[in-house]
């Protein structure tokens, strides 16, 4: 399963009920507002994510807010295309919306 | 093509109603998605389970109140209703409180649920 | 392989409608098909011709209308949500349709995936 959460975790509760019901094996993409989450000031917000939950987080989104090349460590950068890639190799995809 | 494919389509109810129109427009793909003769579960956690709490009435506001439909799902065939045990707890709520029968079912098994899914949509 | 995408808010408002417009893109380019964009909710609000954004904006309508008329992706735009909305034909953009709700089901069916983006 893909995960895509789109909010900040300080607006919504989208991440921490993804988080929630993520699982091992699970991929979870970070675009849009839940971008902040992917930088070293937001990563706390993660914390509650289970083990072999990998994250991801949309470039171009970073980029837009000013957070270019700030992902912090652990967290793999996708352009579209990845986005694109993630979708293709996970066997279903949910929003959090 | 797919037919005579049934595939697992759960609908994800994680708003409130009437605050904003999705949990309506969500009930009316439900209906929908039942004429298709698919496997149709609807889960509702958090906000959610707003959706089912009894006794709306929207007659002041003046607007549509949809809840009865919830209670007529059973009449097309749609009979798994989830309900996130954690997300009635965080509010307060019991079953009692809820206006159509529903599993309550653990966070934990609610995500093994969502997992063997082939279709999940939340609006 | 298949892909449908579901757009369940309108254009400029939120940037649902901007990152499907960039993953349909870029799913084209990669090789796959983009089995269907439906549009949902306020989404159906991608499909009317009477937009005009400032010239330095992009243009949210015009880019879904050139996916279909370049790659012949089916854009339909949910026929309930759209009356509400005011989306008739009258002011429905070129490249789209509107049709019902059963498209959407259609595509769960027969797309490998559904992406729904929203707010």
């Amino acid at each position: 399963m893909l995960h895509i959460v789109n909010k900040s975790p300080t607006e919504r509760n989208a991440l921490a009920s993804c988080l929630a019901h993520a699982k091992a094996g699970h991929a979870l993409l970070l675009i849009e507002d839940a971008v902040y989450v992917a930088t070293a000031g937001g990563k706390a917000a993660l914390a509650a994510a289970p083990a072999g939950l990998a994250v991801y987080v949309l470039s171009p989104d970073l980029q837009a807010r000013g957070l270019g090349g700030k992902a912090a460590e652990g967290i793999k950068e996708v352009d579209y295309k990845g986005f694109v890639e993630l979708v293709a190799a996970q066997p279903r995809v949910q929003s959090w919306l | 093509m797919s037919e005579g494919t049934v595939k697992k389509f759960m609908f994800v109810n994680r708003k409130a109603p009437y605050g904003s129109v999705y949990a309506l427009e969500s009930l009316e793909v439900v209906l929908i998605t039942a004429a298709f003769d698919q496997d149709v579960s609807l889960a509702f956690l958090d906000d959610g389970v707003y959706q089912l709490v009894k006794g709306q009435d929207t007659k002041a506001v003046g607007m549509k109140n949809f809840s009865p439909t919830y209670r007529a799902l059973e009449g097309y065939d749609i009979e798994k209703l989830y309900v996130e045990r954690e997300s009635l707890e965080a509010r307060g709520l019991t079953e009692e409180q809820l206006l159509v029968d529903v599993q309550v079912l653990s966070q934990a098994d609610m995500a093994s649920l969502m997992a063997e899914q082939d279709v999940v949509l939340s609006f | 392989m298949k892909i449908a995408v579901l757009v369940n808010e309108g254009p400029y408002q939120h940037q649902s409608a901007d990152t499907a417009w960039n993953f349909c893109k870029a799913a084209i380019e990669a090789g796959h098909e983009i089995q269907r964009v439906f549009f949902y909710h306020d989404g159906v609000n991608n499909a009317t011709k009477l937009t005009e954004p400032p010239q330095d904006d992009r243009h949210i309508v015009n880019r879904w209308a050139s996916l279909n008329k370049e790659h012949g992706v089916d854009l339909v735009v949910c026929v309930a949500a759209a009356m509400r909305r005011g989306i008739v034909e009258a002011n429905l953009a070129e490249g789209f349709r509107i049709s019902g709700l059963g498209q959407l089901v259609e595509s769960g069916i027969q797309a490998d995936r559904v992406v729904t983006f929203g707010d």
